[in-house]
């Protein structure tokens, strides 16, 4: 045994960043002190990153089941049925801390690393997306150099491993300047016999570490994770992890290959604390021990200590619970990609997680213990900005003299632009099964062999959170929701990553609390159970403070025929345009009040979830009836941006009456929710008013799609908006790129 | 007239590449390893794209010293037909089986789009579909396509009708603003002297299922098979 003791004087715990009390409890558990190896297990496992201590009694209000729900959340990812014995699996996951200080790594690793939590299941990746936040992209500096090497970094990886990036999005607020926010989603398919699990059964039966070798980069890495960002990170430099996208197209063809044989009991990925954390789940899970001799374990560095080489967080490694006489033959497979399968330690019966070093004990504690980090309830406090945004009225702005300017501004602000900069640097057709490419409502991907696909989307707003946490929160699902039904897919589950600030901040944990409500209560209404997610909490620094609370949504749908797929863009001439939803006048929260006015500030627009439903089962109603040509969800920048996003898209114009007494710019770029514009035939409109009439919605006929290349909106009499398609293609394409070149 | 989809570590694109001949053309395919030296009873190679070897060292470095390569090269000796596609094409310039190299993009970035190219020459056995100067899209999807060889090299390819598409807009004009790489002459595609090894940036193969929206890109691989047959008697 290592003889050097946690020494009282020094608390050596709290620099491994675990509380007094929390260093109490292990002793209590253990029945005496822990050494040095021991402690880093426990100060590891009892992060938040790991053991979210601050999220776990929140995730009680979730629904997690439902009749396609496969496998809800504990695995390395939930798991779906898509019918026809066949199942996706999906998950997301952020890489917030390690991209702000290293962007490109940061965001390479971390679309490898959940490409591995889909390949444990026992997938084929087939799909990825991102979620990536920043500071103004108007502002020269830092802030453009870590978009410029996030989305590099994305790009090198995903394309190198042959995964396409299908979407996803970018949002902009100077919120995240200090602490950018990347979170990675995949998706993977399977046949429903081919799922794997992250378990150790059998006694006796062997660990096998695949792929990289182990060294000492991402030391505590999700220690890191679980701290705010300081200002002198670079001592934080070596939890920073370091991608092998080749190494990671091997590791996937080899296990796959590896899987269609019966050697493999238990697959785990090796995320955030490494071979730790992911022999610690698989022991916990069959309710074993089990034995690793660091030894044993192949490295690229010498004399690293046990606990570094049991928390290292090097990339592309497996771990395989495979059945015992078993190992031959799969060193065999991997050995045919050049890579190897070796053996580093056994289950055992005893429930002990035991660490070895050439045979020699040198930690050993109770498997349970690691498993059962404290959870932490905390109070709430409603943040103080909330009672200065609530009490805005929309008679606090004036209404702009020019509104094709405005429109035209919107067009190219950071949120909305076009993302073309962003996703042609990202291959999105690799795999052929991209039906529907970014800069869509939804990905849309067949399934091969099927008349079948699936609908992809990852959604957020930090705005409508900041200034409702609750509603913005159900706002963001009902918004994925809205964005699967327009594009022909039924909503099926989602993934959440809940990034947020400082839990132990009263105000950072009311957002926490009342954004997990939020959700919790969309998803219910909706019907789309959580089936996994992830908490990445302290994004804050001393200079810019927590950021926005940002609940990200990562929803699969099922698209039942791809007769049903449906896109944005005006397909005919004299169509009619459909405006399902009601109008009222809302500015609050919208991204005309911070674009225009330069305000955050309001309520987030009324949301009734029982009306939401009913209106998503209706879209999603008539597309499967044929009725429908184009279908577009309003959103940010209202009824106005949505058309002219409609009119990009296509190569046509459209002509649009409204007849509602308010405010122009509620009118134009309000973002009441619930909305959808749809076009449509003149005898399927015909039928879709009626239908729409039955079912209790209000819908109208609001104008027609033209051959003249012209947007233009009136309103009784008068006329609001006229701007050719061209102005407003050129505002939206080229926006983003004239932000990134502002001087 | 067996297929074979030459496999290395790193090619993303062989699946694709095979379900175009399996699926689209139902024509017999299997995967030819990187390890062997001798391939087998086939009748035509596609060596896919993606990331052979992590591109390490330069894209198709590695590759091209793969013992497959040693066969490729006796099989294309023999006549047979050998399509290079994105990483392939650089794994076969890499192995001098065909002229120029593929440097990094001029935008000094990952590109992947929709792009429409420009048939020059249809009369060899990879683009007989097609008439000269039909314009078809293809998507592209590479960091290093931006086509290079000695102007003399240049001079003499074109001389050979050795230019099989050129990017192009949408009209078919070629020029310097449609050009998306940088390639010289806005080469996208080149056949070998003797007319029997094809390289090419684009991917025919993601325009061959119209279920995703292309399918231009299919004539390609009819062109290859109509050849066979013909030839097969």
């Amino acid at each position: 045994m290592t003889e050097k003791k946690a020494g009282m004087e020094e608390k050596i715990w709290r620099k491994a960043g675990l509380t007094d009390s929390e260093y109490e409890l292990l002793t209590k558990h253990m029945g005496r002190e822990p050494n040095t190896v021991e402690l880093a297990l426990y100060a590891q496992m009892w992060s938040e990153h790991c053991g979210y201590t601050h999220t776990r009694p929140l995730f009680k209000h979730f629904l997690t089941t439902g009749p396609r729900i496969v496998q809800g959340p504990g695995e390395n990812a939930g798991i779906v049925d898509i019918d026809d014995n066949e199942v996706i699996t999906f998950k997301l996951e952020s890489h917030n801390h390690p991209s702000a200080i290293a962007p490109f790594q940061g965001a390479a690793t971390g679309v490898g690393g959940i490409i591995r939590d889909i390949l444990a299941m026992g997938a084929y990746p087939i799909a990825s997306l991102n979620s990536l936040h920043f500071g103004h992209p108007g502002e020269k500096g830092h802030t453009r150099w870590l978009i410029s090497e996030v989305i590099h970094g994305i790009g090198e990886y995903g394309n190198c491993v042959g995964v396409p990036t299908v979407g996803g999005e970018v949002r902009f607020s100077n919120a995240y300047k200090g602490n950018p926010l990347v979170n990675a989603m995949c998706v993977g398919f399977m046949g429903k016999s081919e799922i794997k699990k992250a378990i150790a059964t059998g006694v006796g039966n062997s660990l096998m570490i695949v792929g990289n070798l182990t060294g000492r980069d991402g030391m505590g890495g999700a220690s890191f994770a679980s701290k705010d960002l300081e200002e002198e990170n670079d001592d934080d430099r070596g939890a920073i992890q370091v991608g092998d996208p080749f190494m990671e197209k091997l590791l996937i063809e080899a296990c796959l290959e590896v899987f269609q044989e019966d050697y493999v009991v238990g697959v785990q990925d090796m995320g955030a604390a490494g071979i730790l954390s992911s022999s610690v789940e698989t022991a916990s899970k069959a309710g074993n021990g089990v034995e690793i001799d660091v030894a044993l374990v192949p490295k690229r560095e010498e004399a690293m200590r046990p606990e570094e080489v049991m928390i290292s967080e090097s990339q592309e490694r497996m771990l395989l619970i495979v059945k015992k006489g078993m190992e031959d033959k799969v060193n065999k497979i991997f050995h045919k990609w050049d890579l190897h399968a070796v053996v580093i330690g056994h289950v055992t019966d005893d429930g002990m997680y035991r660490v070895l070093e050439d045979g020699r004990t040198v930690g050993e504690v109770p498997v349970w213990s690691l498993m059962d980090a404290p959870t932490y309830v905390l109070e709430g406090k409603e943040p103080a900005h909330l009672k200065e945004t609530r009490a805005f009225k929309n008679d606090l702005v004036a209404l702009p003299e020019d509104l094709n300017d405005v429109l035209l501004k919107l067009l190219g602000a950071p949120d909305i632009c076009s993302k073309e900069w962003v996703y042609r640097q990202y291959d999105h057709r690799v795999q052929m099964n991209t039906v529907v490419k970014p800069g869509s409502d939804a990905a849309i991907l067949r399934i091969k062999g099927r008349d079948k696909g699936i609908g992809i989307t990852m959604d957020s707003n930090g705005r409508y959170c900041y200034l409702n946490p609750r509603r913005g929160a159900q706002s963001i699902v009902a918004e994925s929701a809205r964005n699967q039904v327009v594009s022909g897919a039924e909503p099926i589950a989602i993934t959440d990553g809940l990034n947020f600030g400082n839990p132990e901040k009263p105000e950072v944990y009311y957002q926490l609390e009342q954004s997990i409500l939020g959700i919790s209560e969309a998803c219910r209404a909706l019907d789309t159970p959580v089936i996994g997610g992830n908490a990445s909490l302290y994004n804050q620094t001393p200079e810019f403070g927590a950021i926005y609370p940002t609940p990200i949504i990562g929803m699969t749908g099922l698209v039942k025929s791809l007769d049903h797929v449906t896109t944005m863009e005006f397909k005919d001439k004299d169509d009619l345009v459909i405006l399902i939803g009601e109008t009222k006048e809302e500015l609050g929260a919208s991204e005309y009040l911070d674009i225009i006015h330069g305000l955050v500030s309001g309520d987030v627009p009324e949301l009734d979830l029982e009306l939401e439903r009913k209106a998503q089962d209706f879209i999603l109603h008539i597309i499967r009836e044929g009725l429908v040509k184009s279908a577009h969800d309003l959103g940010d920048g209202g009824l106005a941006v949505a058309l002219a996003e409609s009119c990009i898209a296509s190569g046509f114009g459209a002509n649009v009456f409204l007849d509602l007494d308010m405010r122009a710019d509620a009118l134009l770029f309000g973002e009441s929710q619930t909305r959808f514009m749809l076009s449509a035939g003149s005898d399927s409109a015909e039928k879709i008013i009626d239908l729409a009439a039955e079912k209790g919605l209000i819908a109208g006929v609001i104008g027609r799609v033209t051959e003249t290349q012209d947007v233009i909106i009136r309103n009784m009499d008068e006329k609001l908006i006229e701007i050719p398609v061209e102005d407003c293609r050129d505002a939206f394409a080229t926006g983003f790129d004239k932000l990134m070149k502002t001087d | 007239m067996n297929w074979g989809v030459l496999l290395f570590p790193g090619s993303n694109c062989a699946e694709d590449c095979f379900h175009a001949v399996d699926q689209i053309l139902g024509k017999p395919v299997k995967y030819l390893w990187h390890k062997d030296t001798e391939l087998g009873d086939v009748d035509a190679i596609i060596i896919p794209g993606g990331f052979s070897y992590g591109d390490h060292l330069r894209p198709g470095a590695i590759a091209h010293l793969s013992p497959a390569m040693l066969a490729v090269k006796e099989f294309a000796a023999a006549g047979g037909l050998v399509i290079g596609i994105c990483n392939g094409f650089q794994i076969l310039t890499e192995s001098r089986m065909l002229p120029g190299s593929l440097l990094q993009n001029r935008g000094l970035k990952f590109l992947c789009q929709d792009q429409t190219l420009k048939v020059d020459n249809p009369d060899t056995p990879f683009t007989s579909e097609y008439d000269a100067g039909d314009v078809v899209v293809f998507p592209i999807a590479h960091n290093e396509g931006n086509y290079y060889a000695a102007p003399e090299t240049i001079a003499e390819m074109e001389a050979n009708g050795q230019i099989l598409f050129r990017y192009c807009n949408a009209d078919g004009e070629v020029s310097d603003s449609t050009n998306p790489n940088g390639s010289i002459h806005s080469i996208a595609g080149i056949i070998n002297r003797t007319g029997n090894v094809v390289g090419m940036m684009p991917h025919p193969e993601r325009s061959a299922d119209i279920v995703l929206g292309l399918n231009e890109g299919k004539g390609v691989f009819v062109s290859m098979l109509k050849h066979l047959e013909a030839n097969h008697g």
